[in-house]
């Protein structure tokens, strides 16, 4: 086994881990910077969002699911893996409705920041625009499903901390999308309370709780300054 | 119980003993499945109990539900008729009958009549890629239709005639339909798996190890993965966790253009079942799965009549019990890991490795999960000595291999031969004349085209799963990528963004290209595709959904070329068709009612 000193390389950074550690577990922890998206440091990781790529030798790999080795050399910081992850983040924006200029999230939107930090200024592909239901039934909690990027980590969060369920995931390919776990289908008839972790952990826009819009000003939120910000 | 988890009546209940948690909606996929094809859909009513009996809120049921082709929640049908729509189905006319039928019937495709009476869509493969053009109905598949067989259903289907009175003979459960054309072993008549059972029943598992590693027997699934190897990584997990090992048949041979899997499973059904209890006595199993598709469920009855017969033997392993599950209609459960999420009931998507299977699969206990092929071959092993299997084949990839020919051939079947023959003797053998190229393994396997016939089936040069489609000089190979790219698109199971997207992006720019609109701008959009697709995708089946299509872009450019219009970019929507409505609505087409593309 690895003894808890042993460190593997991001780069040229040399990041200590502990056994068990994946390769974006370790590295987080160090406060170095690698891009994900649907990785929460509460929960299992997931690698379903893609933006996490590294190259290791020969095989491209998400590093959140990566268990972490001693000496390991991880390539993140290189042209090909950053092409990459511009890639996933232009597809992401092109498979939803994202119009940043007039969502309440912009400015606090781990989305908007990553495409910010990889240079992506359009979304490169085509846009799918499909057809998304706004569900405002729910008395404190907005959910906009055009903004929603599958990370499921409201359905996590819902499952292991709320322990509610109150998401799931239905359909497949492009049409995977949010479900919600009541007769209706509708978030006013699930369990969802605005005190409950999922409704606070959607990365983007999608999940939002009513009646605080703008408390925090634009130019004041976490991604409007970037030389200050990570 | 479910009805439609077979587990024999004499079967031991050591799936609810103490080595196998059951967890609550172990078997919820089964239960849907059944009530399927009871009701011919799951009404909401039927979802809410269904979804508490197996612990699942309701959004995860329906969540299950929609993830599977052949489970619907809306819109339920009498007659639920799917045209098989791979490559070699095209070919036979199969796009011609379904627009047949969908006249004669007064329906659109994918939309179920308003009575209630009948559906009608494409699937993306019923398996008999040899006796194309083929549907199902309600899960009975037909062979060889044609207009004569379709205007006789249409009339059946108005006069509501049951199903059950139809002609027997139309249906392939009816008949054993299996095409074969060349046996060695797994296929051969010279041996009997009651031997294979009998001398395995004397060795202890280190030697049935041993014996299988010695051989050389690689899985037939595609990636070659030693068995000896995994199942010694199994038995040594089961070791270190005190947890007996899950043995599982992967029957769900989805790949569009193979069918060996089907025609093992009808003439040599007690071989596999064999192989599952050779598996299970050198691993340590109580449990075993044959994860069956859903596109073969008639052939269940006959299955559950052979695993009584073999389970039955006296030389049957007694602690060991097997089970039937269904699949309903997802190519991504092929995927071995997939398969166990679906076992387990649950949304096909295959898992984050590490664990692999043999370490932590089913319920979290080593799992080996092979092929139907390399258990027949197991099976074979335990009759014979490793020199003998080790007579045929090459080095690193001793024995046979079933292909499943098909395609512009005489002679379409399945044929066993050794491993290492060249692409060339395969097509003189099935006498293909003129063949312009092969597909190998399937629409995620690779395009070969003629210069590479000298290639051989091996591990070391051409790996096959047993898919090997045949494209004469009349095919256009522009379009069978553009039927690939959209078979991937159906089927990704919409995990990771690469493949969920990418996948469907691939598809939509080769039907702007198939359009007319398509430009340089289009090809350098698939060639990235492809690459981010290759490397940044969760599983195979994203990681290869271009890879024919890297193949046809370099050895059949000008079936591309010829379409690009010569441009830099064009934009995909056709600025004078969006006026058509208008024109039609004021009855004008003089020239100040067209716009031209040009002027943009």
């Amino acid at each position: 086994m690895n003894p808890p000193s042993a460190t593997f390389w991001l780069d040229a950074q040399a990041i200590p881990f502990t056994p068990g550690q994946t390769v974006l577990q370790a590295a987080l922890a160090a406060g170095a910077s690698l891009p994900h998206l649907c990785f929460h440091p509460e929960f299992a990781p997931h690698g379903s969002c893609r933006v996490c790529v590294v190259r290791v030798g020969k095989q491209i790999t998400a590093a959140c699911t990566l268990p972490a080795e001693a000496d390991m050399p991880v390539e993140s910081a290189i042209p090909e893996i950053q092409a990459l992850r511009q890639t996933v983040v232009q597809m992401l924006f092109a498979e939803g409705n994202h119009f940043c200029p007039s969502c309440e999230k912009s400015g606090a939107c781990e989305l908007q920041n990553l495409a910010r930090e990889l240079g992506v200024l359009t979304a490169g592909f085509r846009h799918f625009f499909p057809d998304r239901p706004v569900d405002a039934s729910h008395p404190d909690v907005w959910l906009d499903s055009n903004r929603c990027i599958l990370c499921e980590l409201c359905v996590r969060a819902s499952a292991e901390v709320d322990k509610k369920s109150v998401f799931a995931i239905a359909g497949r390919g492009l049409g995977k999308h949010l479900a919600i776990n009541s007769a209706s289908g509708r978030l006013g008839d699930s369990a969802l309370q605005v005190t409950d972790r999922a409704a606070h952990i959607c990365p983007v826009g999608a999940l939002l709780p009513k009646r605080i819009g703008f408390v925090t000003p634009i130019g004041a939120r976490p991604f409007d300054h970037p030389e200050d910000a990570r | 119980m479910c009805r439609m988890c077979t587990t024999p009546a004499a079967a031991p209940a050591a799936f609810a003993g103490p080595d196998y948690p059951a967890t609550p909606n172990a078997s919820l996929l089964q239960a849907l499945i059944a009530e399927q094809s009871a009701a011919h859909w799951i009404s909401p009513a039927a979802l809410a109990p269904l979804a508490a009996r197996h612990g699942a809120t309701r959004a995860q049921a329906a969540g299950v539900v929609s993830f599977y082709e052949f489970l619907t929640d809306s819109h339920p049908a009498r007659y639920r008729l799917l045209f098989s729509d791979d490559a070699v189905d095209r070919q036979h006319g199969s796009a011609a009958l379904l627009e047949q039928l969908c006249r004669l019937l007064w329906i659109e495709p994918d939309h179920t009549s308003e009575d209630g009476l009948v559906h009608v869509a494409r699937t993306s493969s019923l398996g008999f890629a040899d006796l194309a053009p083929t549907l199902s109905i309600n899960g009975r598949s037909m062979v060889r239709v044609d207009a004569e067989r379709i205007t006789a259903i249409a009339t059946l289907i108005s006069q509501q005639t049951p199903l059950d009175t139809w002609p027997a003979t139309w249906f392939a459960d009816a008949r054993p339909l299996t095409s074969v054309q060349a046996r060695q072993r797994s296929l051969a008549d010279d041996w009997h798996w009651s031997e294979a059972l009998h001398t395995s029943a004397a060795l202890a598992p280190a030697q049935i190890l041993e014996h299988v590693t010695a051989a050389g027997l690689r899985g037939h699934g595609g990636a070659g993965f030693p068995t000896g190897h995994k199942w010694t990584f199994a038995q040594q997990a089961a070791l270190r966790t005190g947890l007996a090992t899950v043995v599982v048949a992967n029957a769900d041979e989805g790949e569009p253009g193979t069918f060996k899997d089907r025609v093992l499973l009808t003439e040599f059904p007690e071989r596999l079942f064999t192989g599952m209890a050779v598996a299970a006595r050198a691993t340590g199993a109580r449990r075993g799965f044959l994860y069956l598709r859903g596109e073969y469920v008639w052939l269940q009855a006959a299955l559950s009549a052979a695993l009584v017969t073999v389970q039955a033997h006296p030389d049957w392993p007694a602690a060991f019990s097997v089970a039937i599950h269904l699949g309903a209609g997802a190519y991504v459960c092929g995927e071995e890991s997939a398969l166990i999420e679906s076992l387990e009931g649950h949304r096909g998507i295959p898992r984050n490795r590490p664990p692999y299977p043999a370490e932590s699969g089913y319920q979290g206990h080593p799992t080996t999960v092979n092929n139907v092929e390399t258990l027949v071959n197991a099976a074979w092993l335990m009759a014979h000595s490793v020199e003998h299997f080790r007579r045929l084949g090459t080095a690193d990839s001793p024995g046979t291999l079933v292909l499943s020919v098909a395609g512009d051939c005489a002679h379409p079947g399945v044929y066993e031969l050794e491993y290492g023959v060249t692409v060339a003797h395969v097509l003189a053998a099935c006498g293909a004349t003129n063949p312009l190229a092969v597909q190998i393994s399937g629409p995620s396997g690779t395009l070969v085209e003629r210069s590479s016939f000298t290639r051989r089936l091996c591990f070391a040069d051409l790996p096959c799963n047993g898919a090997f489609t045949i494209f004469d000089h009349r095919r256009d190979i522009f379009e069978i990528v553009r039927g690939y790219s959209h078979f991937f698109a159906r089927e990704s199971c919409g995990f990771c963004t690469p493949c969920r997207v990418g996948t469907r992006l691939l598809a939509r720019s080769l039907d702007k290209i198939a359009a007319g609109h398509g430009t340089r701008h289009e090809i350098q959009e698939l060639r990235q595709l492809e690459s981010s697709l290759r490397t940044a995708a969760h599983c195979g089946l994203g990681q290869s959904a271009g890879r024919a299509l890297t193949v046809a872009l370099k050895q059949f450019w000008p079936a591309f070329e010829r379409r690009l219009k010569s441009h830099a970019f064009e934009p995909a929507f056709d600025l004078d068709g969006a006026l058509a409505r208008a024109r039609q609505m004021t009855g004008r087409d003089d020239a100040g009612a067209h716009l031209s593309q040009d002027e943009s």
